[in-house]
C-alpha cells in the first residue's frame, strides 16, 4: 500500500499536495465539487492587514502553457478574514490549513500573523515576500536576503506556529535569501511565486494587463520552479515546498526527488477545478510505477548517487 | 457548476463571424438564463466562457462570434467532437421583477443569452419586446428566432442599412416595465442613462477561471466588489458603478 503521508514543520499531513494561495479561494467554491479534506492541506488567499480590491482589470492574460496574473492581493483584510472567511472555512476543512500573509511594511507582515497566530485552525503561516503585483511591498521584501530576514524576525516574534517563507524567483540568487530566512529563524521556505512577465495586445497595441506586467505561472514555468527547489533545498536544513506549474501525478514526484518536502499546486486549479483531487487520485498508480512505497522516502532523492 | 463532456451535434455559420454551436450532454448545474459555460481546448490554457443562449435537459446551444484562437478553434470543430465544459457558471438573470412588460436590450454579440430569457420569461405570461442593435445588416442573428417565440422584435442597426439607423436606445419602447441588457460596455452606458425604469445587465471581463477562486475579474460595485464570473456577469441596475 503506497503511503502518502510527510510531515511539515513537525505537523503530520496526510499527503503532501496543498493548493496553492489565490488559486483555491479559502476553499469553499471548491468544496462544492469535491471532500476538500483529502487535501494535506491548502494555503488560503493572501491576506493583508487592510481590505484590498487589488489592482484594475484585466488582471488575467492566457501565455503558452501557462498564464499571467495581477490581482494584486485582493482580500477583505485580516479581520474579516478572520470573523467572516475562516468560519466558512471550517465548515468544510477540517484539518490545520496554511494562513498566506502579505505586507507593505515590516509592522503590517507582523500585525496581520499575530492576528491570525490566534486562530487554532491555522497550522502554519506562510509569508509571502514575492507578490510581484504590488507597489512599496510584497516582492520588494523578497529580492534583499537582509530585507527577507527582517520581515522574517518580525513574523517569529508575533508566532509560536511555523513560519514558511514563500520567496519570488524574480531574483539572482535565491540561495542567498532562503539562507538568510533560516538564519532569522524562519521554519520553511516555500517557492516559486510567479515569475515576472507581461503580454502585448496586437490589435490595440498595449499591454493585455492593465497594470502592464503580472505573475507568470503554469506547466512552462515547472522547470524554473524544479531548479530552484534543487538549489534551495541543498542549502538549507528547513524543509522546502516547492511549487510552480505542477499539474500531475508525475510533477508531484519529480518535485519532491529535487528536494520539496510537500508541493503547491497553483494555476492547475483554475483551469481544472478537480486538478489536486485528480492528482491524489493518480499518485499510488504513479508511485506504484516507479517503484515508490513511501513519498517520505523520495524526498531529495536525486542527489543521491 | 459542474464539470463534464458534451458532445457537437451542430456548428453552422448566422453570418460571416457569428457561429452557432448544439451540444449534448448534461445541463443540470444551468439554473438560469445569463448564466456561462467555460469551455476548455487543445493548446490553450485559459478556458473561454461563452454565455448560454439555450438549454433543455440534454442540449445546450452557444452563438459565439469567432475573434481568436480560441474561437477559431470553436468554429472548425465537426459534429461529434467531445468538449469539457463547466456548466452553470455565474448568478444568471433574476426572472422576479420583470412585471409584465419586459424589454430585453441586445447587442451583437451580447444577443445570445437573451434568448432563453426571452423563453422563460414568455413561459411566465410576459408580454416580451426585444431591441436588438448590430453594426450592420450582415451581422445581424437571431432576430427571427425571437419573433418565433412571439416577442415584439425591433432591430437598430448603427449604419441605417436594416431597422431603425442608429443604437439600441433610440429604439426602447416606452411602456416598458423592467429592462435586461447585454452587450458591449458602451451599449450598457447607454441603456443605463437612457432608462428610468429598473434593470439588469451582463458584463464581461478577462477570466482566470470562471468560477470565483482567482479574483481576476472583479470589480467595484455600490455594493461591494464583486466578481464578474460568480457573483455576476448580471448586475443590478441600483448596484453598478461604471468606472471612469
Amino acid at each position: 500500500m503506497a503511503s502518502m503521508n510527510v510531515s511539515l514543520c513537525g505537523i503530520p499531513l496526510d499527503n503532501p499536495v496543498i493548493p496553492a494561495s489565490g488559486t483555491f479561494g479559502y476553499g469553499y467554491e471548491f468544496a462544492e465539487l469535491y471532500d476538500i479534506n483529502i487535501l494535506g492541506t491548502f494555503s488560503f488567499k493572501g491576506t493583508t492587514k487592510d481590505p484590498r480590491f487589488g489592482n484594475p482589470t484585466p488582471r488575467i492574460a492566457e501565455c503558452t502553457s501557462g498564464m499571467i496574473n495581477a490581482v494584486g492581493l485582493q482580500n477583505p483584510g485580516v479581520e474579516k478574514v478572520i470573523a467572516e472567511e475562516l468560519p466558512r472555512l471550517k465548515a468544510c476543512f477540517h484539518k490545520p490549513v496554511m494562513a498566506n500573509v502579505s505586507g507593505f511594511s515590516v509592522e503590517d507582515y507582523a500585525y496581520t500573523c499575530q492576528k491570525l497566530d490566534k486562530e487554532p485552525q491555522v497550522g502554519w503561516l506562510e509569508v509571502n515576500v514575492s507578490c510581484p503585483n504590488v507597489h512599496g511591498g510584497g516582492m520588494s521584501f523578497g529580492t534583499a536576503p537582509e530585507a527577507a530576514a527582517e520581515v522574517t524576525r518580525a513574523v517569529k516574534a508575533v508566532t509560536a506556529k511555523p513560519v514558511i517563507i514563500k520567496l519570488s524567483p524574480n531574483v539572482t540568487d535565491i540561495v542567498s535569501i532562503a539562507k538568510a530566512c533560516e538564519e532569522a529563524g524562519a521554519d520553511g521556505i516555500s517557492l516559486i511565486n510567479t515569475l515576472l512577465g507581461m503580454r502585448i495586445d496586437l490589435r490595440t497595441r498595449r499591454p493585455v494587463i492593465a497594470n502592464t506586467m503580472g505573475g507568470f505561472s503554469g506547466p512552462a514555468i515547472f522547470p524554473v520552479a524544479l531548479r530552484m527547489v534543487w538549489q534551495v533545498s541543498q542549502a538549507v536544513k528547513i524543509p522546502v515546498i516547492g511549487m510552480g506549474g505542477i499539474s500531475s501525478a508525475e510533477d508531484v514526484i519529480e518535485m519532491m526527488l529535487a528536494g520539496a518536502a510537500a508541493v503547491e499546486v497553483g494555476a492547475a486549479n483554475l483551469i481544472n477545478p478537480y486538478a489536486c483531487r485528480d492528482i491524489l487520485n493518480a499518485l499510488p498508480g504513479v508511485m506504484k510505477a516507479y517503484g515508490i512505497e513511501h513519498l517520505n522516502d523520495i524526498i531529495g532523492g536525486a542527489r543521491n548517487g | 457548476m459542474k464539470q463534464s463532456l458534451f458532445q457537437i451535434i451542430s456548428n453552422t455559420a448566422l453570418t460571416d463571424s457569428v457561429w452557432k454551436m448544439v451540444l449534448k450532454g448534461d445541463t443540470s448545474a444551468i439554473t438560469a438564463p445569463g448564466q456561462f459555460v467555460n469551455i476548455r481546448l487543445d493548446g490553450l490554457y485559459l478556458r473561454r466562457p461563452i454565455s448560454v443562449c439555450d438549454y433543455d435537459r440534454q442540449t445546450l446551444t452557444i452563438v459565439y462570434k469567432v475573434v481568436g484562437k480560441g474561437t477559431e478553434q470553436l468554429r472548425a470543430m465537426p459534429p461529434g467532437r467531445e468538449l469539457d465544459l463547466l456548466t452553470g457558471l455565474g448568478n444568471g438573470y433574476d426572472l422576479s421583477p420583470a412585471g409584465s412588460r419586459p424589454v430585453l436590450i441586445g447587442g451583437g454579440v451580447g444577443v445570445p443569452p437573451l434568448y432563453h430569457l426571452a423563453k422563460c420569461l414568455i413561459a411566465q405570461g410576459k408580454a416580451v419586446q426585444v431591441v436588438l442593435g448590430f453594426n450592420t445588416a450582415s451581422e445581424i442573428f437571431y432576430e427571427s428566432e425571437f419573433r418565433a417565440l412571439g416577442c415584439q422584435v425591433t432591430v437598430t442597426t448603427v449604419d441605417g442599412s436594416y431597422g431603425g439607423k442608429g443604437f439600441v436606445t433610440q429604439a426602447l419602447p416606452r411602456d416598458a416595465t423592467y429592462f435586461y441588457a447585454c452587450g458591449p460596455e458602451p451599449m450598457l452606458k447607454a441603456v443605463y442613462r437612457a432608462t428610468a425604469i429598473s434593470g439588469q445587465m451582463s458584463f464581461e471581463e478577462r477570466m482566470g477561471c470562471g468560477f470565483g477562486a482567482c479574483m481576476g475579474c472583479s470589480c467595484k460595485t455600490l455594493t461591494g466588489y464583486k466578481r464578474i464570473c460568480k457573483d455576476g456577469p448580471v448586475m443590478r441596475k441600483e448596484e453598478i458603478l461604471w468606472q471612469a
